[in-house]
């Protein structure tokens, strides 16, 4: 079976009417972005994937990971990791325990501190563990998101309009910073969004939807 | 078409925020919930319904007849009590709605109207007992207006006979309902106007040349009423068969039907409890007639309404209407506030002779003669309340993570039911669940009293919970789940941690609920479970105003203290969080 995100032949209809029909391999590093107007169910195929389809949805078709098929998986073994436009750190958590909250559970206590300081020092926010994630910046929120994920182990990524919610600059800095980490780990990435800037940056194959 | 094999992936396709089968527990939440909220209501019926027909074993008495009937039609205060059940329900209501209805089509939006909203929210808990004792202690003959008015405006220098409270039209206890439903209706309302997407129908309205009353009457009120005529029809309800508030502010001779019921109830004569039971289907018929007859006026007024929207007028000069409901709106608020002054003057005047506007002195002596007994039922108010809260907590929470991983909103008819125990009259059924405990020899000790008080504290925890709960944005629970963080966790670890604030608050309206509750501790508890607010109505047949203020002021004491909680303790727990506060 081939390595990385299958969709085979998936099929996503409310009250019967056809939505999305995809039928895609994203290889492992590799950047597939579906792209779209608003409103046309993209968001609703990444909620296939995750395993939280919202009622009134139906969803067919076969989803393999690594050649796992995980359609019937629950959300949380899917291994699955997803990034929205907002950053959707927990208010009640400092930044530490947010990106700790993403980290296994099997990794000893001892260990999660250090892991969670080296994931800090990595997107530049040593000092940043007892910090309110309220108080930081649209960018640095985005980074902690992005940590957390990561720190999860995912074996793909799912970017639900990630960068929308970011200004030009912090935009293309962001978008690097996610697909070099996505190459690093070699994970299938599926990216939706509305923005052909993504489509480019991202380099890889493009579907339209709703052009039909 | 697809094949077999899709179409089984596709049916194990989760429709909800999970693929996890909810586990069982959590799946019977909805049906314990119903059974806590509803057994009792339905068994306290039938508890009604045979004694009524001359059977009660408990007594003896097992031939069948309509004998308890006869005796109640021989009553020579039928009427009358009929009659002030009808007019106090229906005039509390109509005067309630009335109001805030103006309040919101004359003040909606301003600053003015955060100022009203501020000063009636806290009213809301405030318990009836204090609330009319306060009424009565503000407006009565004797009372401080009279008191602040005398002998310089009125010429009075000892109390005239004029009897304003207990009056035999029940006004004023009709007026007592009026402020106290008011808070209520307008809270209720407030939360329908977001959802009534008002803004932008007044800024068309106004636009089209519409006065600001009448804009908002012509194309708001509808979509707002729509969603208030549950807790209108509580309001109706409540208004009509309401013991505490009649036996404070309601005539005596006859009283309403709801508390001539209880008197029956209490007498030591098994055989009155027929009559008593009886009664109780009278009242039940009354107010399923009352609602019937509203139903009808609101279709009524929903026809003229549209000849009216249709007749063009724009209402121009209608800055009257909202300047009147400004005043009663205030009036209202200010009556509460000043009541419960009243009541604290009272508890600490030493001598007060008539007609001087304070006491000579002021001491602590009432509050020192009553604390060991405000102790000791206080400490049996907490019990009950703190444990129908948590239990009320438990079921509902748990109904919303049903609801939330099966996917499935709650149906009108699910709302229905979540009012169902607030709209069957509390002396309907309380009493039949009296004789059936008394039956079964389960009428001691406080679990049946908690039971009884679960009843009426469900429906306002779901009512306060369900929207915040609902609210909380769902891609938090997804976030998670990508983490790999399992259903139990993104409940116990994210949610119910955010959801702190509304969580508690909604616990301070469950004990506010519990702490108010007269009839079901007095029935239910066989007259041997005292609480604050049983020994505060205790105390009106007395006349004893220092010891009635003391306990009033404790009974309001009780539920203050808990709102206070709630806004202080997440502020203090999460006061490094700034993203949890609103």
């Amino acid at each position: 079976m081939a390595d990385g995100l299958q969709l085979d032949r998936v099929c996503i209809e409310r009250d019967g009417t056809r939505l999305i029909e995809i039928d895609r391999t994203v290889a492992p590093g590799e950047v597939l972005t579906v792209m779209g107007p608003s409103g046309v169910g993209k968001s609703t195929l990444l909620a296939f994937i995750t395993g939280t389809l919202p009622a009134g949805f139906s969803g067919h078709g076969t989803v393999r990971l690594d050649g796992t098929d995980i359609t019937r998986l629950p959300p949380d073994r899917r291994r699955v990791g997803i990034l929205f436009q907002d950053d959707l750190l927990f208010p009640h958590l400092s930044v530490g325990a947010n990106l700790a909250f993403g980290l296994s559970e099997n990794v000893s206590r001892a260990k999660r501190r250090e892991k969670v300081q080296h994931a800090l020092d990595e997107i530049g926010l040593p000092s940043f563990f007892d910090r309110d994630p309220a108080t930081l910046s649209g960018g640095q929120k985005a980074r902690v998101a992005l940590m957390r994920m990561l720190l999860a182990d995912p074996r793909a990524l799912l970017l639900d309009e990630a960068f929308s919610g970011l200004d030009a600059a912090l935009r293309a800095q962001m978008r690097d910073l996610v697909f070099a980490r996505a190459t690093d780990r070699r994970l299938p990435v599926l990216m939706v969004t509305h923005d052909a800037e993504d489509a480019r940056a991202a380099g890889g194959a493009v579907i339209e939807l709703g052009a039909a | 078409m697809a094949t077999r094999a899709h179409r089984m992936s596709g049916r194990v396709a989760p429709s909800g925020p999970s693929a996890h089968a909810a586990p069982p527990l959590l799946a019977a939440m909805p049906a314990l919930t119903l059974i806590a909220m509803l057994g009792p209501v339905a068994a306290g019926l039938a508890g009604t319904l045979l004694p009524a027909l001359g059977y009660l074993p408990a007594a003896g008495l097992t031939d069948w007849s309509t004998d308890a009937f006869a005796a109640l039609w021989a009553w020579p205060g039928l009427g009358a009590a009929t009659r002030l059940s009808l007019t106090t329900g229906l005039f509390a209501t109509a005067g309630a709605l009335g109001i805030v209805t103006l309040i919101l089509a004359g003040w909606s939006g301003t600053r003015s109207f955060r100022l009203l909203e501020r000063l009636l929210s806290p009213l809301l808990s405030v318990p009836h007992a204090a609330t009319a004792f306060g009424l009565a202690f503000l407006i009565s003959p004797s009372g401080w207006l009279a008191r602040l008015t005398s002998p310089w405006a009125t010429g009075w220098d000892r109390p005239p006979d004029l009897l304003i409270v207990q009056d035999p039209w029940g006004l004023a206890m009709t007026a007592g309902l009026v402020a106290k439903e008011m808070p209520f209706l307008l809270l209720m309302a407030l939360a329908a106007l977001g959802q009534a997407d008002a803004a932008r129908r007044m800024r068309v309205a106004r636009s089209l040349g519409y006065g600001r009353v009448t804009g908002w009457l012509k194309t708001v009120f509808p979509a707002v009423y729509a969603q208030i005529r549950l807790p209108v029809y509580v309001v109706l309800a409540y208004s009509m068969s309401v013991v505490d508030v009649a036996m404070i502010l309601g005539p005596s001779t006859p009283p309403p039907l709801s508390v001539q019921i209880v008197i029956w109830m209490g007498d030591p004569e098994l055989q009155r409890r027929l009559v008593a039971a009886a009664g109780a289907l009278l009242q039940l018929g009354l107010v399923v007639g009352a609602l019937a007859a509203w139903r009808l006026g609101e279709m009524a007024v929903g026809r003229l309404g549209c000849l009216w929207a249709m007749n063009g007028g724009r209402g121009r000069r209608d800055a009257g209407l909202r300047y009147a409901g400004f005043a009663f709106g205030t009036l209202a608020a200010l009556a509460v506030l000043a009541s419960l002054a009243c009541l604290g003057l009272w508890s600490v005047a030493g001598f007060w002779g008539y007609p001087a506007p304070l006491p000579d002195t002021l001491d602590l002596q009432s509050w020192t003669r009553h604390l060991p007994g405000i102790a000791a039922a206080g400490g049996t108010t907490a019990l009950i309340a703190l444990a129908a809260t948590l239990a009320a907590l438990v079921l509902v929470t748990g109904c919303l993570e049903a609801e939330h991983r099966s996917g499935r909103a709650i149906t009108p008819r699910g709302m229905f039911l979540i009012y169902l125990p607030l709209l069957v009259p509390q002396t309907a059924f309380l009493p039949g669940l009296q004789t059936l405990l008394l039956t079964l020899g389960a009428d001691t000790g406080l679990l049946p009293v908690i039971a009884a008080h679960l009843v009426f504290v469900l429906p306002y925890v779901f009512l306060s919970l369900g929207d915040p709960w609902r609210a909380w944005d769902g891609r938090n629970a997804t976030v998670a789940a990508a983490l790999g963080t399992s259903p139990a966790g993104v409940l116990f670890r994210i949610r119910l941690p955010m959801l702190l604030r509304p969580i508690l608050t909604s616990a301070a309206v469950a004990i506010a609920v519990s702490v108010g509750q007269y009839l079901p501790t007095l029935l239910v508890g066989g007259g041997r479970v005292s609480t604050l607010t049983t020994e505060a109505v205790a105390l009106a047949s007395g006349g004893d105003r220092r010891a009635i203020g003391v306990w009033g002021v404790a009974q309001t004491a009780a539920v203050f203290l808990p709102f206070a909680l709630a806004l202080a303790l997440p502020a203090l727990i999460w006061r490094h969080r700034r993203g949890l506060h609103g």
